[in-house]
């Protein structure tokens, strides 16, 4: 048994409509070890869901291409035939869906959305089924299970139903679980005690999870290693701490300094990321994120970065300009100079909006950049690095992460 | 309070809103009622942005509807600019209507999927703007602008064409085009990406600064709500639990109910202590049937026998921060 239960080669899941082809998860490897939580975070679209229902083949759509490889336990996942899929569903892997309401029947009791693959995986009669079930419900803490039992499911609040569909997914004991934005549609304190419940049934059967969202705050304290996606692909991957303290990618800077923070003084400027995740039928050449990026230079937009691994072990990233090298510290002194919107915008000089002109023409950022860098080297005088209201997290980044590397 | 009083209330003549003890109740199945909200009150100055906190079914919602009369409450009084709005009946509410603007959670569903986005924002002023379409589209044309989207582009456009963000701008402008004397904001951010949120939020606090705008901003999120609010009322299964200047409630919660709100917050930051051993588990309790004296007791890990029988009412317990609580986190002022 090797110490990785998943181990993700190349993955690509494409998606013909009739605009083109949609590459929703383009070229994405991880591997997963038991045990252990792989938080999953990116904008809308930027292709998280699609990525762990690649994972279970549950994209079942006529006009889906998946290709590369799914090594769970040992067994290649892409080879399987849907007869050997369903015997790994619920059994191997099972996962929790983002709307509580719409991921349960509505015309079908509780009891009996629960007993259903009890009775088809393990082959239960109907009474222990019906043990079993109400044990399922008792342990996601559902108070009166047998009351619940008869339920439907509208007679319940989202926080109960989205409990029940956590019994659901844990009922047959699975090894891994995926949690696609499981908390998302959910009051905050009902957020709380959710997330709490998966780590603690995570820690009681060992599983390995994969937990999918949009909010850095819900996978900061709970998963043992991130892996942030844009466009498709993973754009840094590291451990949990890691990240926090030592981020490399502009996309995930943004992403934190976007969040609102409940410790922060009342009409605190956020810092938004200017324009929108760009278009998967036809992405752009060089780094996806160039167009929104304030480190953005000439270089960006001609090739895409590849992962590349810094010194902390499992920490990767995909950038020409990091942040916390010399490099990224010089584009930005240049965009300041040169007055290139996305950078303005993160300085907060500009408002952000998607509509801000995003676009970037090569030629002339070259141009900009260029003339940028001459009055540079002559003296001119800017704005300082970080202009005046400068990305909140930059300075202290810097500093950590000088040591760091 | 999940309690009652008036003690937080300032001075009338220099509110532009004050509600006092409104109730909504709705009928419910089998001769039940649904006690939505259960005798607030609460007032917002001129230029200030009220933060309405709570979870489902706390009846935010509930509030912000009654406020525009949608449906009328069932008792209390709703003082916009000295004018009891309850009273109001026919075409003298429907005028009086104008002066109040909503904007809802979901963007999309929020404007017509079948008229163009000019026809959409202009709607309010073809029934209560000047009759001249070019003046119409001026009018239009600046608020769209205001709020960032190329108007000329989007005039022909339908709200489909658009991204969520983009839909709540729009819904944003069309709000503003009436120039009201009070917005009211329900959820506008919840449905949207965090990085399309700090968008709108800095959207929203521009235009308060630009077009000196007075908001009730309801939310669920208490991060969300500190960076735009100057105060923040709590409310629990329709009753008012703590109403306070933000900065101070963020830093002394004094309701038991708020600091499980804020303790419930995710913090970006993978060293932050996870509370695992919640102290305060459940849900809220039905609002057909809700709990005696304070109703925040059943889940309340300080309730005592005294909660049980009595109301708590609105006490002070720093400068213009009040909390309805037996047993607050904070020694009450004398």
């Amino acid at each position: 048994m090797s110490d990785e239960l998943l181990v993700v080669k190349d993955l690509r899941t494409y998606f013909e409509v009739p605009a083109g082809t949609v590459k929703a998860v383009d070229g994405v490897s991880l591997s997963l070890p038991r045990s252990k939580t792989l938080g999953v975070v990116g904008e809308s679209g930027s292709g998280k869901t699609v990525l762990s229902r690649s994972i279970m083949r549950l994209n079942m759509a006529s006009n889906a291409m998946t290709s590369g490889s799914i090594i769970y336990d040992g067994e290649e996942l892409l080879d399987k035939t849907p007869a050997e899929m369903q015997q790994i569903w619920g059994e191997e892997m099972a996962m929790v869906f983002q709307d509580p309401m719409t991921s349960l029947n509505p015309v079908v009791k509780v009891g009996r959305q629960l007993t259903e693959h009890v009775r088809y995986h393990l082959g239960l009669g109907r009474s222990e089924a019906k043990e079993q079930a109400l044990a399922m419900l008792r342990s996601v803490r559902i108070p009166e299970a047998e009351a619940r039992f008869n339920a439907y499911p509208h007679q319940l609040s989202g926080g109960m139903r989205q409990r029940v569909c956590i019994a659901i997914a844990l009922a047959c004991g699975p090894k891994m679980l995926f949690a696609d934005e499981p908390t998302t549609a959910l009051d905050v304190t009902v957020q709380h005690q959710i997330l709490n419940l998966l780590a603690a049934q995570q820690r009681e059967r060992h599983m390995t999870m994969i937990l999918v969202t949009h909010d850095l705050g819900v996978v900061a304290g709970r998963t043992d290693e991130i892996a942030v996606m844009y466009a498709g692909r993973i754009v840094e991957k590291a451990p949990t701490q890691t990240l926090f303290q030592a981020l490399r990618h502009p996309y995930t800077q943004a992403l934190l300094a976007a969040i609102p923070k409940v410790d922060e003084p009342k009409h605190t400027k956020l810092t938004a990321i200017i324009g929108r995740p760009p278009d998967l039928v036809n992405p752009p050449v060089g780094c996806a994120f160039a167009a929104r990026c304030p480190y953005v230079q000439p270089l960006c937009l001609e090739e895409a970065p590849e992962l590349t691994p810094t010194p902390t072990p499992g920490h990767t990233f995909a950038c020409w300009y990091p942040i916390g090298s010399e490099e990224n510290q010089h584009a930005w002194e240049t965009n300041m100079a040169a007055g290139v919107p996305q950078t303005l915008a993160a300085a907060g000089e500009i408002e952000a909006t998607e509509d801000t002109e995003a676009e970037v023409d090569h030629d002339h950022l070259a141009e900009v950049v260029e003339a940028a860098e001459a009055d540079l080297a002559s003296g001119a005088p800017f704005d300082g690095p970080n202009g005046p209201d400068g990305p909140v997290a930059e300075d202290d980044l810097a500093a950590s992460t000088e040591g760091a590397s | 309070m999940a309690g009652s009083g008036k003690a937080h209330l300032r001075p009338a003549d220099e509110m532009v809103l004050r509600v006092e003890d409104l109730v909504v109740e709705f009928p419910s199945g089998r001769g039940g009622t649904v006690h939505a909200v259960s005798g607030i009150s609460f007032d917002i100055a001129e230029g200030e942005t009220l933060g309405l906190v709570g979870e489902s079914g706390c009846g935010k919602s509930s509030t912000g509807r009654a406020l525009l009369q949608l449906p009328k409450p069932t008792s209390g009084q709703v003082v916009l600019d000295g004018e009891d709005l309850v009273d109001l009946q026919g075409e003298a509410m429907r005028r009086r209507r104008t002066n109040i603007q909503m904007i809802f959670q979901d963007p999309i569903s929020s404007l017509n999927p079948r008229r163009k986005i000019g026809e959409v924002v202009a709607e309010p002023l073809r029934v209560w703007g000047p009759r001249d379409p070019d003046e119409q589209w001026a009018l239009v044309r600046e608020m769209l602008e205001a709020v960032g989207i190329d108007a000329d582009l989007a005039r022909d456009k339908h709200a489909y064409q658009f991204s969520g963000g983009q839909c709540q701008r729009i819904s944003i402008a069309r709000a503003l085009v009436m120039e009201p004397k009070l917005i009211i904001c329900d959820e506008p951010v919840s449905a949207l990406d965090v990085s399309v949120q700090a968008q709108i939020l800095n959207m929203l606090e521009s235009l308060k600064d630009r077009y000196g705008l007075t908001l009730v901003f309801i939310a669920h999120d208490l991060a969300v709500v500190r960076h735009v609010s100057d105060r923040v009322a709590v409310m629990y299964l329709g009753k008012m639990c703590e109403v306070s200047e933000s900065d101070e409630l963020y830093a002394n919660p004094a309701h038991p109910y708020s600091k499980l709100l804020l303790e419930s917050v995710p913090i970006p930051d993978p060293l932050a202590p996870i509370d695992t051993e919640i102290q305060i588990e459940g849900e809220l309790p039905s609002p057909i049937d809700p709990p005696s004296g304070c109703r925040f007791r059943t889940r309340c890990p300080y309730a005592t026998e005294l909660c049980v029988t009595e109301e708590p009412q609105m006490q002070k317990v720093a400068d213009d921060h009040f909390v309805a609580c037996h047993h607050p986190l904070v020694e009450v002022m004398a």
